[in-house]
C-alpha cells in the first residue's frame, strides 16, 4: 500500500484504527472483569494501561508517515470552504489572478515559441551556421556575410568536424502549372535534408549526382506550393514544371512546415547545377551555409578547423580571400530585432501581474485582519505557528492556482488572435503554442504569486499577541496593518503609473510619427514587383525593349496616370547602399560615405511626387551614350557639397563600375526606411540614376529585381486585375506580384509602434482598473475598521464633509507617494523604450503631465465611495457596535 | 512485584517481530504475550505498542488482516511478511552477538575481581 493509497483510503484507515483500539480496550476490560473487578473500574484501568486512545491514535497516524499530506488535504478543504463562504472575495481574487496569469502566459508563449524553443530538427543543438567575416564589413547594415560557393565546396570536401550544406535564395517565374507565378526558390546542396535530418513527405531528396553541373534538372516542391498547385496529389512526382524557361522533373515533396531561415521555399533545385558565373568565383558570397557537427566533435574544434582552412584560402587566393575569415556559430532561429520587443512586452505584462498580486495580497490581508480572532483562538487551542502559516499559504495557493488555471484557459483562447494581430508576420509563428514549458511557466507564476500575496497575511497572523486580540473583541488594532495596506496601494499606483506614462509616451510618438512628411506623395500609388518573361531575360538585347513595352502597356490601362520602373522603393525591405566620393581620388572602400542608390526610369521621381529642389529631373535624353547623370537628394547634397549648389558637380561611385556622374538635379529626401526608422538610419543619403544608362552586363541582374510603380486617378487597388492582365506580355509569362499601395507601406512602417501602443494601452488600462479596485478595497476596509472612531468624531461634532476629507486625505497621501515613486519608475521605463522603439524621442514631460491627473482622478473616484460611506456613519449605531 | 526494567532502545520492534513470527496475532494478544514471556520483568507500555505496529506495517515488515477471533469479534491480525522475516533474522543475530559480547565483558570483569 503506497502513501497515495493510504491517502485515498484515509477514512477507512481511521475507522480501522478506531476499531483496533476499541478491540484492545474491550479485551483488556473483559479480562480484568474475569478477575472479579467491577466493570466500571475495569474499563478505567484498561484505558489507563493503554495511555489514552486519542494520543495512541495520533501517534499511529504519525507512524504512517503521510501526515503532512493529510494536513495539506485538510488545509485544502478548509481553504475551499472559506472561499465558498466569501464568493465575492473569491471571484474578485481569482479573476484578478486570471487576468495577470493569462496575460503573462500569452506573452510567455510567444517568447517561448519565437525565442526559446529549439529549431524543429532532431538534435538541433548540433546544428551550426558558417559565416564569412571581414573586419570592415558593416554587419549592422548588411547582415551577416555568407560564403562563396567555391569556398563552400572546399569546406564540404575537407572538413572532418562538420557535414556542411549550402542554400542559395533565389526567385523566378514558374509556368506550366496554370497561370505563371513568381516563386521563391532555393538552390540547395544535396545534403541540406540530411544535415537537418528531415525526410521528404513524398519521393526523394537530391543525391550527390543531382548536385553537379550538367546533371538532369530535378526539383523538390515545397509542401504548400504542392498543395496550392497540385492539390497534394502524389502523382505529380515524375512530371515536369518549367522554372525560368527551363523544364525540371519533380522528384520529391518537402515535408509540411519545412522552412529554411524561416521561410518556406516554393521550390528547391540542386545548387550544383547552377552554372552562373558569380557562383564560380570566390569574390561574391551568396551561399548560406549550415552544418551539423559530426558525432563527438565540438563547436571549438569546428571553429579551429574552419579558421585553419580560411587562412589557407587567404594565402592561396589573395585577391578574394585575403582579409577573410570564417565563423562557426550555433544555428539560431532568425527573429531579427524582435528579441528586445518581446522582452519589453513580457516586462510590461510582468508589471500587470505584479499589480494583480499586490491587489490580491491587500484583499487577503484585509481578510486576515478580520479573521484575527479566529486565528488567535486557534493559537490558544494549541495550533503551532508553522501550522497556521501553512494553512494561510494553502489558501493563497488555492487562489493562485485557480486563477492560474483560468488564466491558462484565457491564454489558450487569446493566443491565436494575438499572433494573428501581430504586425507583419511573426517569425516562427507556427512554433507559438502551449507546450510543457508554457504550462510549467504558468504553474510557477501562479504558485509563486500565490506564495507572494499569501506571505504577508500568513506571517502576520500568529505574530500578534493572541490574548490581546481575544480580549479586544471586535475592535482590533489597525496600526500596523494600515502601514502594510498603504504600501500595497502605493506600489500598485507606482506600477500603474509606469505603464500609463509608457503608453502615453508611445501614443505621442505615434502621433508625431504619423504626421511626418514621407517626402513624397503617397496617395494613389501602387507598387508591385515585376518579373519579365524568362525568355526575354535570357537575351540581353531584348530587355530594354521589354521594359519599354511594360511601361507602354501599363500606361494604356484606364485610370492609370503615370508609370515608372525602379529597383528599390521606399518603406519596404530591400536597398542598395554604395560608397560615393565628390572628387576623383576616392579613398578605400571602408572610408567612403554611403548612399542609397536607386535605378529608375525617367518618370519615377514625377510618379512618386518627389519634389525638385534644384536643377532638373530625368528625361528621355538620359540614355546610353549620353552624359552619365544622377539626381541626388538634399541629404546627399548637404553631405557631399556642403552648402554649395550641387547641380553640375560630379560624384564618383566606384561600386557602380562606371562613372563619374554629373549631378543633374537635387530633390527632397524620401523616408526610405519608414516614417519612424529613417531619422536614425545608418545610411540616409540618396541618389537616383537612370536605368537606361545601366551597362548591358548588369542589365539582366537588375531586371530580375525591378518593380513597377503606378500613379492612378482611381482607387489604386481596383487597377490590379487589369494591370495583371495587361502586363502578362506577349508570351503570357510575365508576372506582376507582391502588390502594395504606398499608403499601406507608409502605415505598415509604423505598425510596430502602433502595436506596442495598443498593448501598452491595454496593459495600462488594466493596471489602472486593478489599482483602483485595490485602493477602493483597502479604503473600504480601513474605514470599516474605523467606524466606531468615526462615530465618536461625529457625535463630538465633526461635520460629514470633515469626515470625508479625513478619508480622502488618507488616500491622497498614498496616491502621491505612489505617483512620486511611479515617476521615477516611468523615467527609467522611458529610457528603455527610447532604446527599443524607433522614432521615440527623449522623455516628454507632457506625457507625465497628462497621465498624472488621469491617475489621481481615477484614484479619487475610487476613494470617493468609502469616503462618502464614512461621512454617513450614524453615531448611535456606530457606538452601539462596541 | 519486582521493579520492572525499561525496554532497551530499539528492542521493541525486535520483540514484536519475534512474537508475530509465531503466528498471526492481534495487538492485544501481542501485549499479553510480551508481558507473559518476559515474566513481568520487562515493562512494555501498551501505548507505544500500536504506533510500533503501524510503523512496522508501514515499512512492510508486517501485514495486517481483519479476521474473526475465537469469540467471534473482528480484530486486526498481524503476520510477518518475507521482508519482516529477513529483518527478524538479522536483528536477532545482531542482538545475539551484542548480548554475548556484553556477557563476556561482564564475566571478564568478574574474573578480574577474583
Amino acid at each position: 500500500m503506497n502513501w497515495w493509497h493510504r491517502l485515498l483510503r484515509r477514512k477507512k484507515m481511521e475507522e480501522q484504527l478506531e476499531k483496533e483500539m476499541r478491540f484492545h480496550l474491550d479485551q483488556h476490560t473483559a479480562e480484568l472483569m474475569a478477575q472479579g473487578i467491577d466493570p466500571e473500574k475495569a474499563r478505567r484501568r484498561a484505558r489507563m494501561a493503554l495511555g489514552g486512545p486519542e494520543r495512541v491514535k495520533e501517534e499511529c497516524r504519525d507512524a504512517r508517515g503521510t501526515r503532512w499530506l493529510e494536513d495539506s488535504w485538510q488545509d485544502f478543504r478548509y481553504a475551499m470552504r472559506t472561499l465558498r463562504q466569501h464568493p465575492g472575495f473569491a471571484v474578485v481574487a481569482i479573476l484578478t489572478m486570471a487576468i495577470g496569469v493569462g496575460a503573462s502566459t500569452v506573452m510567455f508563449t510567444v517568447v517561448n515559441g519565437v525565442l526559446l524553443r529549439p529549431l524543429p530538427y532532431p538534435e538541433a543543438d548540433k546544428l551550426v551556421a558558417v559565416n564569412g567575416h571581414t573586419d570592415n564589413f558593416n554587419t549592422k547594415l548588411f547582415g551577416k556575410q555568407n560564403v562563396a560557393y567555391p569556398d563552400f565546396l572546399d569546406f564540404q570536401r575537407e572538413s572532418h568536424s562538420l557535414t556542411l550544406a549550402g542554400i542559395l535564395f533565389n526567385g523566378g517565374t514558374a509556368s506550366g502549372a496554370g497561370e505563371p507565378e513568381y516563386v521563391d526558390f532555393n538552390e540547395i546542396s544535396s545534403d541540406v535534408f540530411s544535415v537537418l535530418r528531415v525526410a521528404p513527405a513524398e519521393g526523394r531528396t537530391f543525391s550527390a549526382e543531382d548536385d553537379k553541373p550538367g546533371a538532369a534538372p530535378v526539383m523538390i516542391l515545397g509542401y504548400s506550393f504542392w498543395q496550392r498547385h497540385f492539390g497534394g496529389k502524389a502523382g505529380v512526382l515524375g512530371s515536369s514544371l518549367v522554372l525560368d524557361g527551363k523544364s525540371y522533373t519533380i522528384v520529391g515533396i518537402a515535408p509540411a512546415g519545412f522552412r529554411l531561415y524561416d521561410s518556406e521555399p516554393d521550390i528547391c533545385t540542386p545548387l550544383g547545377q547552377d552554372t552562373a558565373k558569380y557562383l564560380r568565383s570566390r569574390g561574391p558570397h551568396p551561399v548560406h551555409v549550415l552544418a551539423r557537427l559530426r558525432s563527438g566533435r565540438t563547436l571549438a574544434e569546428a571553429q579551429a578547423e574552419l579558421s585553419l582552412m580560411g587562412s589557407r584560402l587567404a594565402v592561396q587566393y589573395k585577391d578574394t580571400n585575403r582579409d577573410r575569415s570564417f565563423v562557426v556559430e550555433p544555428l539560431r532561429p532568425e527573429v531579427g530585432d524582435l528579441r528586445s520587443t518581446l522582452w519589453l512586452l513580457l516586462g510590461a505584462v510582468g508589471l500587470v501581474l505584479l499589480i494583480a498580486c499586490t491587489n490580491v495580497a491587500s484583499l487577503l490581508l484585509a481578510r486576515a485582519v478580520s479573521r484575527e480572532r479566529e486565528l488567535a483562538m486557534r493559537v490558544a487551542l494549541g495550533a503551532g505557528r508553522g501550522r497556521l502559516v501553512r494553512q494561510c499559504l494553502t489558501e493563497s495557493a488555492v487562489l493562485g492556482l485557480s486563477g492560474g488555471v483560468l488564466g491558462v484557459g484565457l491564454a489558450a483562447l487569446g493566443l491565436q488572435p494575438f499572433v494573428a494581430f501581430w504586425p507583419g508576420a511573426l517569425p516562427r509563428a507556427e512554433e507559438v503554442q502551449l507546450d510543457w514549458r508554457v504550462l510549467l511557466f504558468a504553474l510557477t507564476v501562479s504558485l509563486v504569486s500565490g506564495f507572494l500575496f499569501g506571505l504577508a497575511p500568513a506571517l502576520r497572523a500568529p505574530a500578534r499577541e493572541f490574548e490581546q486580540v481575544l480580549r479586544a473583541g471586535g475592535r482590533s488594532v489597525v496600526g500596523s496593518s494600515r502601514r502594510l495596506h498603504s504600501s500595497f496601494v502605493v506600489s500598485e499606483f507606482a506600477l500603474a503609473m509606469v505603464l500609463l506614462v509608457s503608453a502615453g509616451m508611445l501614443g505621442r510618438t505615434l502621433l508625431r510619427l504619423s504626421s511626418l512628411d514621407p517626402g513624397m506623395n503617397i496617395q494613389n500609388v501602387l507598387v508591385a514587383h515585376m518579373a519579365l518573361s524568362p525568355g526575354v531575360l535570357a537575351d540581353t538585347g531584348r530587355i530594354r525593349a521589354a521594359w519599354q513595352d511594360v511601361l507602354e502597356r501599363a500606361r494604356r490601362v484606364p485610370g492609370v496616370e503615370s508609370v515608372a520602373i525602379v529597383d528599390t522603393f521606399p518603406m519596404r525591405e530591400g536597398f542598395n547602399a554604395m560608397g560615393y566620393w565628390p572628387t576623383a581620388d576616392v579613398p578605400p572602400e571602408n572610408k567612403q560615405p554611403q548612399a542609397l542608390a536607386t535605378s529608375v526610369s525617367p518618370e519615377y521621381l514625377d510618379v512618386m511626387g518627389i519634389p525638385l529642389r534644384q536643377g532638373r529631373l530625368f528625361n528621355e535624353q538620359d540614355r546610353m551614350g549620353g552624359e552619365l547623370v544622377v539626381v541626388i537628394d538634399e541629404v546627399l547634397a548637404q553631405q557631399a557639397f556642403g552648402g554649395e549648389p550641387a547641380v553640375g558637380k560630379r560624384v564618383w561611385m566606384p561600386d557602380m563600375g562606371y562613372g563619374p556622374f554629373v549631378v543633374a538635379g537635387v530633390v527632397g529626401h524620401v523616408r526610405h526606411w519608414g516614417l519612424a526608422a529613417d531619422d536614425q538610419a545608418q545610411v540616409r543619403a540618396q541618389f537616383y540614376y537612370p536605368f537606361a544608362q545601366l551597362p548591358d552586363k548588369l542589365l539582366r541582374r537588375w531586371s530580375e529585381l525591378m518593380s513597377i510603380v503606378v500613379r492612378t486617378n482611381v482607387r489604386p487597388l481596383s487597377e490590379v486585375p487589369s494591370l495583371k492582365r495587361e502586363l502578362r506580355g506577349a508570351a503570357g509569362d510575365q508576372v506582376f506580384y507582391e502588390v502594395h499601395t504606398m499608403e499601406q507601406l507608409a502605415s505598415d512602417s509604423l505598425a510596430h509602434q502602433r502595436f506596442l501602443l495598443l498593448l501598452f494601452g491595454v496593459f495600462a488600462g488594466l493596471a489602472l482598473v486593478l489599482a483602483c479596485i485595490g485602493i477602493y478595497g483597502v479604503l473600504a476596509y480601513l474605514t470599516g475598521q474605523r467606524v466606531p472612531e468615526i462615530g465618536i468624531r461625529i457625535a463630538l461634532g465633526a461635520s460629514p464633509g470633515g469626515v470625508m476629507w479625513m478619508v480622502l486625505r488618507q488616500s491622497l497621501g498614498m496616491i502621491f507617494v505612489g505617483v512620486a515613486l511611479g515617476t521615477a519608475g516611468a523615467w527609467a521605463a522611458g529610457r528603455v523604450l527610447k532604446q527599443l522603439v524607433e522614432g521615440m524621442q527623449s522623455m516628454e514631460i507632457s506625457s507625465f503631465a497628462t497621465m498624472i491627473p488621469v491617475l489621481v482622478f481615477a484614484a479619487l473616484l475610487a476613494s470617493f465611495l468609502p469616503a462618502r460611506h464614512a461621512s454617513r456613519v450614524d453615531p448611535v449605531i456606530a457606538l452601539r457596535q462596541e | 512485584m519486582a521493579t520492572k526494567s525499561d525496554l532497551p532502545q530499539g528492542t521493541l520492534d525486535l520483540l514484536i517481530l519475534k512474537v508475530v513470527a509465531l503466528g498471526p496475532v492481534h495487538g492485544y494478544a501481542i501485549a499479553q504475550r510480551l508481558e507473559q514471556v518476559s515474566r513481568h520483568v520487562v515493562q512494555v507500555p501498551q501505548g507505544s505498542l500500536y504506533p510500533a505496529l503501524h510503523r512496522l506495517e508501514n515499512r512492510g515488515l508486517l501485514a495486517g488482516d481483519w479476521k474473526e477471533t475465537e469469540t467471534g469479534r473482528e480484530a486486526k491480525f498481524y503476520r510477518l511478511t518475507g521482508k519482516g522475516r529477513a529483518q527478524l533474522e538479522t536483528e536477532a543475530a545482531s542482538w545475539q552477538r551484542l548480548t554475548e559480547a556484553v556477557a563476556l565483558i561482564l564475566k571478564l570483569s568478574e574474573g578480574g575481581a577474583e
